[in-house]
């Protein structure tokens, strides 16, 4: 039975890997269990600056799934690079993904280009598709030239393999996805959070301070394999799926949609040894399904 | 951080929106009054947090308001039925600079967490003084509770209805040796205006993950930002500004 998947060129031991935003940088789960058994995780959104994020209430609930508008709090590129990759050695001796979020292609170009010379990086996945900060985020993941232009920018600065993270909030998927990969990504994460909104009946406001919110959890799940579904039809880059995942089936069935690896996010919140319990299950249940190499059934859904 | 599986042995009405919940489980990772459990309700996404009133070996008591569904399920749940909760969580109360006399300040579901405080702070020999403030003497719980630990209690409602009428900071004019205080932000404000010694507050947010992955309840303090569930929710009157 093997567990294994090559991402942009680097193997994985199993496609499982915690989203950014919902592992930090990994000390709060690894002081829990030994997160080397990851495929790898991707860390907190870095930006050029620090950024203490939105107001809260930053958290709503919704039926089998989440709101929250964090907004990238994060504290900087200049900290991560001093303190938190530094710090993480000690506890993840894997290729690590680096998530960088900005408001300006140079801000992207910025944090990628003083991430590019970090060894512990495997990965960047640049994230054009956060639904929670203005003026920046998710409008470079809403447009095939805005989010082509931020990939270009991004690769001339970097060795290292780019996965652009889109966005699901748009009308056409694939059409931003090619433009990426048009532009030199080497891989395709999605999907970030769906766009929500929940208003308080006691206090007739929005629940959220930030007003809207990025929605997650098993309720995006069928979303989310649609998506990965049509983006693989459109790019021949991998895909790293994500969307709602919670079980080992969730995993199963999104690469057979076309992801070469999946992102957990939601489920880590909810239960800190979601993943672990992925990873553990994988190998039962791909022998109820007769799969011998989990790398087989990428796209599988697509064929014949 | 541990989870485990806990056993409902009791699940009463104080008032008619505030419930008291002793369960019986693993409770070795609880090491401080103030720290808090996140307790998965059936059906629910997120797990509710909720602070430890008191517990022992093998067993812990909640008290919990009815403020939405998750927590009006919970209400309805009956002794035998087991909840999933993750205990430990938090720092909890700094008991070291309490000095002789400290002044336990709690309003509303705030009281609960400084009920296990007050009696760490007992069985350390110390003479705590309790005010417990409520809107209305209907909405009163835990008077007893406190009085049977042999402490000074003060009541104050903020109708006249019991008590002394009005907020707990009707109530501080009295010499103490150090504060703790657990309540709404506008009696946090209030103490924090009034109290005259240094002090700890425990804060409120809404949680996400409530053990420091999610960045969901941050609040921004003089050192620069800090979560409410990781860093918190005991913080240092000197750390905060509310």
């Amino acid at each position: 039975m093997n567990t294994k998947v090559t991402l942009c060129g680097l193997e994985l031991d199993n496609p499982v890997i915690p989203a950014s935003g919902t592992f930090g940088f990994g000390a709060e789960f690894a002081a829990l269990y030994d997160i080397n058994i990851l495929g790898t995780f991707s860390f907190k959104g870095t930006t050029r600056e620090p950024r203490f994020g939105n107001p809260t209430p930053r958290i709503a609930e919704c039926p089998a799934g989440m709101l929250n508008a964090v907004g990238l709090q994060n504290p900087g590129i200049d900290h991560v690079l001093a303190h938190e990759l530094p710090e993480m050695k000690r506890y993840f001796h894997k290729p690590v993904m680096a998530n960088v979020s900005g408001f300006s292609v140079e801000d992207y170009v910025e944090v990628c280009r003083r991430l590019d010379s970090q060894e512990q990086v495997g990965w960047l996945e640049v994230n054009v598709s956060c639904p929670n900060v203005h003026g920046g985020g998710m409008s470079f993941g809403t447009d095939p030239a805005s989010a082509g232009a931020v990939t270009k920018a991004v690769k001339a600065v970097t060795t290292k393999p780019v996965i652009v993270k889109l966005s699901p909030n748009v009308t056409d998927i694939a059409a931003i996805a090619r433009a990426c990969e048009e532009n030199g990504a080497d891989g395709i994460s999605l999907i970030n959070t769906v766009l929500g909104m929940r208003i308080d009946l006691n206090r007739r406001r929005p629940l959220l301070a930030n007003t809207t919110g990025g929605m997650s959890g098993p309720a995006i799940f069928p979303l989310a394999v649609r998506m990965v579904y049509q983006v693989y039809e459109a790019v021949s880059i991998p895909i790293v799926g994500m969307g709602g995942v919670s079980s080992a089936r969730d995993v199963l069935e999104l690469m057979l949609a076309g992801a070469t690896a999946v992102e957990v996010g939601a489920a880590n919140l909810t239960d800190p040894f979601a993943c672990k319990k992925i990873i553990e299950e994988l190998p039962s249940l791909m022998a109820q399904y007769h799969i011998e190499n989990l790398s087989d059934i990428i796209g599988g859904a697509h064929h014949g | 951080m541990k989870q485990g599986i806990f056993t409902i042995v009791e699940n009463q009405a104080l008032t008619s929106s505030v419930y008291s919940m002793v369960l019986e489980g693993c409770t070795s990772e609880i090491k401080n009054p103030g720290q808090f459990v996140e307790v998965s309700i059936p059906g629910r996404f997120l797990r509710r947090p909720i602070s430890v009133c008191r517990w022992a070996e093998g067993r812990l008591t909640l008290i919990y308001k009815v403020v939405g569904q998750g927590t009006a399920d919970l209400s309805a749940m009956a002794p035998g039925q087991t909840l999933d909760l993750l205990t430990g969580l938090g720092n909890g109360y700094d008991l070291s600079p309490a000095g002789d006399a400290p002044l336990l300040l709690g309003g509303g579901v705030g009281v609960p967490p400084l009920f296990g405080l007050c009696e760490a702070l007992v069985a350390q020999g110390k003479r705590p003084h309790v005010i417990l403030g409520f809107n209305t003497k209907e909405e009163i719980f835990y008077e007893a509770e406190f009085r049977a630990l042999g402490v000074p209690v003060t009541v104050t409602t903020a109708d006249g209805s019991y008590g002394i009428k009005g907020f707990v900071t009707d109530a501080m004019d009295l010499p103490y040796t150090y504060f703790y205080a657990c309540g709404p932000l506008p009696m946090l404000r209030a103490i924090d205006r009034a109290a005259k010694t240094p002090g700890q507050f425990s804060m409120e947010e809404r949680m996400g993950c409530g053990f420091g992955a999610c960045m969901g309840c941050t609040i921004q303090t003089k050192a620069g930002p800090r979560r409410v569930c990781k860093d918190g929710p005991v913080f240092y009157r000197e750390e905060v500004t509310l």
